[in-house]
């Protein structure tokens, strides 16, 4: 299997503060991997590197092939990017937002016009293409914003705390889609607090104060710690 | 390029969709222009005054008769009392009274000078000041003309006259005031807020990941407010010429090329604005306290610089609004050209880069 992320030793420091402690881990192509930790724990600092818009104290890694230090431009171009704030512009039309963000990924007219459209049939918009997303409900918005972070075809997409404050019924809904982006070859890299979401990864990593405490799959994890279930996994680690 | 396009074409629809912004942006410059131009004013019209004459004579009737033909001052009431002089006061509509002593005209004739006393209302010293220089100034032009055919020995007479500003029209002063506060706002609060929002919104973030340059979203960001403020700077200058008939002697294009340069150095000061705040409150703040009351109290705009202490006079300096007034005066009102007005220009240049330089440098520190 292609290794889409490879990071070998990845560390960031602000100070006498090590955010990030030297981390290795890899990521295969296709592969959901849940990237897990409490707040503070270093996720946030850990994906920023990883996305290019923060340099690595030291170590090294590989993003879609290109390396973080010196190609960020040109891994910037290949992953695509969901923060849990869904942030897409309110006073924006949902196809204003689409031609926008495919736009600034360098997407002709005529392949914003035809995604565009695939995007409002797949999703069930033809209502409310026009209207303003801000007059949307929040697992609208963030549905349209896992397609718009796809728009470009990325090789792997980040998403930062993509369920927060979302119903359970729509969170599966998504994470249907997000298998659906997995299937189709899309490199799914996912943080996020709900444990029933990290039984569906692939592969789940722990952080823990800067550093990768566990990494394997939910099912050996399970059996290593001695668990029962992902929650228990996380306590255990995380309480040290 | 057409990456950017999208990316200007966004911002407008985010500034037409805004109702408040769109306010400010294009209300706020027209009623500010009519409210300095109007309603703000040192000059005096009509102002109630209350006549109190002992004598009732030729010379006196005369005199009231002069004071009551100039638009300045409406005589409204006549007093006949002692006591009544306070009372006239406090009922505040009478802003001075005029007391001719007794015997006026036969003082005259005799040569004795008499007294014409002007109490006046100084709640409002400027007002209270004026009123008495009009008065002074009827009460001369009736004593040369009662003297003509006298023939004086050793009087010097001052001529005054002024220049560029012949009638002293205050809007004359507050035209290139209003339009560098105006420019300031717009361009530096707006901008701010704009990059705020999208910190605020995760927008930015969003944008960063992208495979646009930062340069590029801040450029994004900010050339639909210069376009704007252009506009608005237009708007301004065609309203105090059609209405306040202001001057503009000068070069039309130098004046706009100098507005050009003043817009962008409020840009570059509402972006570094934009990288020291996390929130659209806090760079509204900043961009009101920070830049507002500045410029309105120090860069000359209503209190002139020159009477200022020391102190402030030498912050005045770091004040980019400070030079543009003087550029703006200078080529309105004198219609110099660049010649005159290089060092003004350059200072404004200078200030420019520098805010550029720091913001992109702190812009870059912030994506760290």
């Amino acid at each position: 299997m292609e290794n889409v992320i490879e990071a070998i030793g990845l560390t960031k420091s602000f100070g006498a503060f090590t955010a990030v402690n030297a981390i290795s881990f890899h990521v295969q192509k296709g592969e959901i991997f849940g990237f897990l930790g409490a707040n503070g724990a270093g996720k946030t600092t850990a994906i920023k590197m990883l996305i290019g818009i923060a340099n690595p104290t030291s170590g090294a890694a590989k993003v879609a092939g290109f390396d973080v230090f010196t190609e960020a431009e040109s891994i910037k171009r290949n992953i695509g990017y969901m923060s849990q704030k869904f942030a897409l512009y309110d006073d924006l039309t949902v196809k204003e937002n689409i031609t926008f963000f495919g736009g600034i990924y360098g997407l002709t007219r005529a392949a914003i016009k035809t995604k565009t459209q695939a995007l409002i049939d797949e999703l069930n918009l033809e209502n409310v293409a026009n209207h303003l997303v801000g007059s949307l409900p929040l697992g609208w918005k963030q549905k349209i914003s896992f397609s718009v972070a796809l728009l470009h075809n990325p090789k792997i997409v980040f998403l930062d705390e993509p369920t927060g404050g979302v119903d359970p019924i729509t969170r599966r809904q998504f994470w249907e889609m997000i298998y659906k982006a997995a299937h189709q070859g899309t490199t799914i890299f996912v943080t996020t607090h709900y444990m029933d979401e990290a039984e569906y990864c692939d592969r789940v990593s722990i952080m823990v104060n800067g550093k990768i405490e566990a990494l394997d799959t939910p099912k050996n994890l399970k059996k290593t710690y001695k668990a029962e279930n992902m929650n228990d996994v996380f306590l255990k680690l995380a309480r040290g | 390029m057409r990456l950017f396009l999208g990316f200007v074409k966004k911002e407008f629809y985010h500034i037409l969709r805004d109702r408040r912004s769109l306010f400010i942006l294009f209300g706020m410059p027209i009623i500010q222009i009519l409210l300095f131009g109007f309603a703000i004013t040192n000059e005096i019209n009509h102002v109630n005054i209350a006549i109190f004459d002992h004598s009732k004579d030729v010379t006196t009737h005369e005199i009231i008769n002069k004071i009551s033909a100039s638009s300045y001052f409406t005589i409204n009431q006549l007093i006949n009392n002692e006591k009544d002089i306070e009372s006239v006061f406090k009922k505040g509509k009478i802003k001075a009274v005029l007391i001719f002593e007794r015997d006026f005209n036969k003082k005259l004739i005799t040569n004795k000078s008499p007294t014409v006393q002007i109490i006046a209302d100084a709640t409002d010293p400027n007002t209270a000041n004026t009123i008495s220089n009009y008065i002074n100034a009827i009460i001369q032009t009736y004593v040369k003309e009662i003297n003509k055919d006298v023939p004086v020995v050793y009087q010097i007479n001052a001529q005054s006259h002024m220049v560029y500003n012949p009638e002293l029209k205050s809007v004359f002063m507050f035209v290139p005031g209003v339009m560098t506060v105006i420019l300031m706002l717009v361009s530096a609060m707006m901008t701010s807020i704009s990059i705020t929002r999208e910190k605020e919104l995760g927008t930015m973030e969003i944008l960063l990941v992208s495979p646009l340059k930062p340069i590029q979203v801040i450029a994004g960001k900010v050339i639909p407010y210069v376009f704007l403020s252009v506009i608005n700077a237009m708007v301004i200058i065609v309203l105090s010429i059609f209405i306040f008939k202001m001057p503009v002697q000068g070069s039309l294009i130098l004046l706009g090329f100098e507005s050009v340069l003043f817009i962008i150095t409020a840009l570059a000061l509402g972006i570094l604005i934009s990288t020291i705040s996390a929130t659209q409150q806090t760079a509204m703040m900043i961009s009101l306290m920070g830049l507002m009351l500045p410029v309105i109290i120090l860069s000359g705009f209503i209190f002139p610089v020159g009477s200022m202490p020391l102190p402030l006079q030498i912050i005045s300096n770091i004040i980019p609004a400070k030079w543009f007034i003087i550029i703006l005066k200078a080529i309105m009102l004198k219609g110099v050209g660049i010649m005159y007005i290089w060092k003004e220009t350059l200072i404004l240049l200078a200030m420019t880069l520098f805010f550029i330089i720091l913001s992109t440098k702190k812009y870059k520190i912030r994506l760290e």
